[in-house]
């Protein structure tokens, strides 16, 4: 008997006494986190409709497309070093860079908050003991990895810059003059700007950027950009959800619109 | 206008004890502690409970209250339904003694376990000149009251009883944070030590304690998850540990 049911502790047999509906908030949470999971699966491994030609949109979940089965219109430049055969196996160009987004959001400080509790129970909720005998936390691999957030937090700022610039390519009509405007150009928009606040609110960028000093008074510019991103950070949170829905978003219209199941509405 | 209230209280010591039903009166504005204090008043003569000050800035009223770790005295009885049963036990995570009354020793033993501030040798202690805008961070953290609230809630210790020899908790971790973040503080090494005599690792940020602390400190945003980066800088950033070795100097 370990925890509350511990031999010194007071003696009560409820694993919680909470009375309001803590359970609510993780089975939330899990739900929206598995659905994104599964449809972001499927997605890597159809390995088609991430491009359409026309309107210049590419999904965010194939871009930068890497592979020699991209399209020249969705590579950066016709770089497509790596082979889309392997051992006979067509493989998506998804697969190629997905590992980096998905790193970056599986070691963020707030997701790692939000699955530790919905899919780990580690604990549930607060004040509710958890279902495990033992616990070590971040201290032991696998989740020692968390502290290489950092590298993905980079990696992350490498892939805003390629996702704002798909989003300022689509700002072309079929005939590829520039200064057209359609649903899908701003749909792009929105996800590259939803990422940035997500990349910028990060805590490694607030450490980064001024939070590892002792002497703010020595650095002032560090001080006043790490004060802009502790404002950011606070609604690290909000963010963290307004991406990932804004990148699903993108990612399922981009779809449509290269299998011809929606038009691509231009304004102008 | 006073009214009937039902209240649940945990009653007992460390070989047995259960929830006593009870029915007291409540006055318009109160607090849970001062219904507990008419209970002991007019029902239970020897109810054992910790309190001080009533107002929030002592941390001695520190409990359970339908199963959230909180403070009585801060706790308004018009918060709860007409109907609903108060239910009020003791902090789980610590020692029984008696009734609401723990025994919160561990978190002294903690406290004792963070070396304190070192003053630069050439500074005499009426030299030292600090900016503003270099201690502020610390005196989020000066407002801690010493409830243990946090402490309590928390899953690493609260759940598993043998953490609590490797782990210091998350009012020493504001501790370490405020000691690393000073900028005159001279003493090496507290990140590692963070890592490795405190504990630092095995919190994984679930943000219980910052939850329920009463002077809504920021305990994870703010002082944790900034200590867990520091310790990245000297202990998993290769470039960074190069960086330092080159410049001779643990972080900044
Ligand atoms: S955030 Fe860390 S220190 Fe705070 S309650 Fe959770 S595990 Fe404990
Ligand atoms: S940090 Fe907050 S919850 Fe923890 S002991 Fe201090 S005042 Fe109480
Ligand atoms: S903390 Fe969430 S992305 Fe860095
Ligand atoms: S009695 Fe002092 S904080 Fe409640």
């Amino acid at each position: 008997m370990s925890g509350v049911f511990s031999p010194t502790r007071a003696k009560i047999k409820e694993r919680t006494l909470r009375t309001d509906k803590w359970w609510v908030e993780p089975l939330l949470t899990f739900s929206v986190l598995i659905s994104f999971v599964i449809y972001a699966t499927f997605r890597a491994f159809e390995n088609k409709y991430y491009f359409d030609k026309e309107s210049h949109l590419i999904s965010p979940f194939y871009s930068p497309c890497l592979s020699d089965s991209c399209d020249p219109g969705a590579t950066l430049a016709n770089f497509t070093p790596v082979s889309s055969q392997v051992f006979n196996f067509a493989l998506s160009p998804a697969l190629i860079i997905l590992i980096f987004p998905l790193g970056f959001r599986m070691t963020c400080y707030y997701y790692r908050k939000s699955y530790y509790r919905s899919f780990w129970m580690s604990p549930p909720a607060c004040a509710v003991a958890e279902p495990h005998k033992t616990y070590t936390g971040e201290t032991r691999f696998p989740l020692i990895i968390q502290n290489a957030h950092r590298y993905f937090f980079y990696a992350g700022l490498v892939f805003n810059v390629i996702l704002t610039y798909d989003a300022i390519i689509s700002y072309r009509n079929a005939a590829g003059e520039w200064g057209h405007v359609s649903v899908g150009s701003l749909v792009l928009t929105l996800s590259a700007a939803t990422l940035w606040l997500y990349s910028m609110s990060c805590h490694t960028c607030r450490h980064t950027i001024g939070g590892r000093l002792k002497n703010f008074s020595k650095h002032p510019v560090r001080y006043k950009l790490w004060s802009w991103v502790s404002v950011l950070n606070h609604s690290h949170q909000r963010y963290a959800w307004f991406s990932l829905a804004a990148v699903a978003f993108a990612d399922i219209y981009v779809r449509q619109v290269s299998s011809g199941a929606w038009t691509n509405f231009y304004f102008f | 206008m006073a009214r009937n209230i039902k209240l649940r209280i945990w009653r007992g010591d460390s070989t047995d004890g259960g929830l006593k039903d009870v029915v007291v009166e409540a006055n318009e504005g109160e607090v849970v502690l001062d219904v507990i204090h008419r209970v002991q008043a007019t029902q239970m003569g020897d109810l054992a409970v910790r309190w001080n000050c009533k107002a929030g800035k002592c941390g001695s009223c520190s409990m359970e209250i339908n199963g959230k770790p909180r403070l009585a005295c801060m706790t308004q009885v018009a918060s709860f339904g007409e109907e609903e049963t108060i239910t009020v036990t003791p902090l789980r995570a610590f020692p029984i003694i008696k009734d609401l009354v723990t025994n919160v020793s561990f978190n002294y033993r903690k406290a004792m376990e963070v070396p304190a501030y070192e003053h630069p040798k050439n500074l005499a202690p009426g030299e030292a000149r600090m900016e503003q805008i270099d201690v502020e961070r610390s005196q989020e953290f000066r407002k801690c009251i010493e409830c243990f609230l946090c402490q309590d809630v928390c899953h690493v210790v609260r759940d598993h009883e043998e953490n609590k020899k490797s782990f210091a908790g998350p009012r020493f971790f504001i501790r370490i944070a405020e000691l690393d973040m000073h900028p005159l503080d001279t003493l090496k090494n507290r990140k590692k030590a963070a890592q490795e005599e405190h504990g630092l690792g095995m919190c994984n940020i679930t943000k219980c304690c910052t939850e329920v602390c009463p002077e809504h400190i920021k305990i994870t945003d703010n002082a944790i998850i900034p200590m867990k980066e520091r310790v990245a800088d000297i202990k998993y950033d290769p470039v960074r540990w190069l960086g330092s070795k080159i410049r001779k100097r643990e972080g900044l």
